[in-house]
């Protein structure tokens, strides 16, 4: 099963993340899940519908299902590292479940916890994350072979009938920023974002 | 006060069905009327009426959860998103939310609300649900979160009703401990 996932390109986290948000132009909801996939969501630019996780690890995928139930009209994307993945593997089965239509999620998969120095997650060598995805019940699984096939997998899934998954191997670098821990008001303007209220 | 009121007195009652005089039907209800309509759960055995009255109300949209984690990022993803929702496990169950209250529901001011159906007291046969259950409060405390524990079924609805609201409107949670004193509980011989 990991051949699949040896057999793509290694990309940048950055790079792909900044990929995707050039594609958002319909007020899509991105979530952010902890450490360098948030930072890295905070430095492909500012959006109002994004949302960034500072703790609660493991709890990308589950805040964007809820997101994604609320609003059934609006695309949801939700990042997330390969180490936070393997914290709420019994997640990708609630998600199955439900089939949300709108939910695309996509898994950044180093091998190492990159933000605690680097150590390998007990998955790195002997588990392929899309193929627990695809047994999980999110059949609708891949892995991006590289740059362009991610970009195709993402617009593919804008018109998909049930959740997507998308793998995508990258570097060991760090996230390019650092998001500004202020919990209270990354939810707010999360919510501004969405439409739920208004300033004051 | 009023629907407290209203729901022990004789001249209303009747007009109720028996399944509202219930603490599962009261909570049901309650939940409702405040526009509570997301309900994942991690299952337990005395939860299991409410869970299937929920199952069998197209108003609400409830399902399990593989780890009550899992409820709590829904919830919060749901609240921010405009939706409503509470969450039902049993007392082992929030004895693995620590981490999740106080990363993500307590610091981004989530109007959690959280049914916990109380095990490890009052009859208690299993020693690692009474041990686990001595860590509940004073999580809870230490968190300085919102709790109630709820014996009486006359006081159930003002309970629930009232703390839904005050969580809304103070964006913080709640945790609403339903005691065996209130539910039955779950004994050795079920």
């Amino acid at each position: 099963m990991a051949r699949t996932a040896r057999n793509t390109k290694v990309m940048n986290r950055f790079d792909v993340t900044s990929r995707l948000i050039a594609k958002l132009h319909n007020e899509e909801a991105v979530i952010g899940g902890i450490g360098n996939t948030n930072f890295d969501l905070w430095a492909a630019g500012h959006r109002p519908q994004n949302f960034y996780m500072l703790g609660s690890m493991g709890l990308a995928f589950p805040i964007a299902l809820g997101v994604a139930l609320a609003q059934p009209e609006r695309r949801v994307f939700a990042l997330e590292g390969d180490g936070s993945l393997l914290m709420h593997l019994g997640a990708l089965s609630t998600i199955a479940t439900l089939r949300p239509k709108n939910l695309t999620m996509v898994v950044f998969d180093n091998g190492i916890y990159q933000i605690t120095g680097g150590q390998p997650t007990p998955a790195a060598k002997v588990a392929d994350l899309v193929a627990i995805a695809s047994a999980s019940g999110i059949t609708n699984s891949a892995w991006a072979a590289d740059e362009e096939d991610f970009e195709r997998l993402i617009e593919g899934s804008l018109s998909a009938s049930q959740p997507t998954l998308i793998g995508v191997r990258i570097d060991d670098k760090p996230g390019v920023g650092t998001t500004r821990r202020d919990p209270v008001q990354i939810r707010e303007r999360f919510m501004h974002g969405l439409g739920v209220r208004q300033p004051l | 006060m009023a629907m407290a009121e209203e729901q022990v007195s004789p001249h209303t009652s009747h007009e109720k069905s028996s399944a509202e005089r219930t603490w599962h039907g009261i909570i049901l209800q309650t939940l409702k009327r405040n526009d509570v309509r997301l309900v994942p759960y991690v299952p337990d055995r005395v939860l299991t009426p409410l869970i299937k009255n929920l199952h069998a109300d197209p108003f609400f949209t409830t399902f399990a959860t593989a780890r009550e984690e899992e409820a709590v990022g829904i919830l919060s993803g749901a609240w921010m998103a405009g939706l409503r929702g509470a969450m039902l496990m049993q007392t082992s169950g929030f004895a693995t939310l620590a981490n999740v209250l106080a990363s993500l529901a307590v610091p981004y001011q989530i109007p959690l609300i959280m049914f916990v159906s109380e095990r490890g007291t009052l009859g208690e046969f299993n020693y690692g649900q009474a041990l686990v259950c001595r860590t509940m409060r004073p999580v809870l405390d230490s968190l300085a979160l919102e709790h109630h524990t709820i014996t009486r079924l006359d006081e159930l609805e003002f309970i629930v009703d009232r703390s839904i609201k005050q969580a809304v409107a103070t964006q913080a949670p709640v945790a609403l401990v339903l005691s065996p004193l209130l539910t039955g509980g779950k004994v050795f011989d079920k």
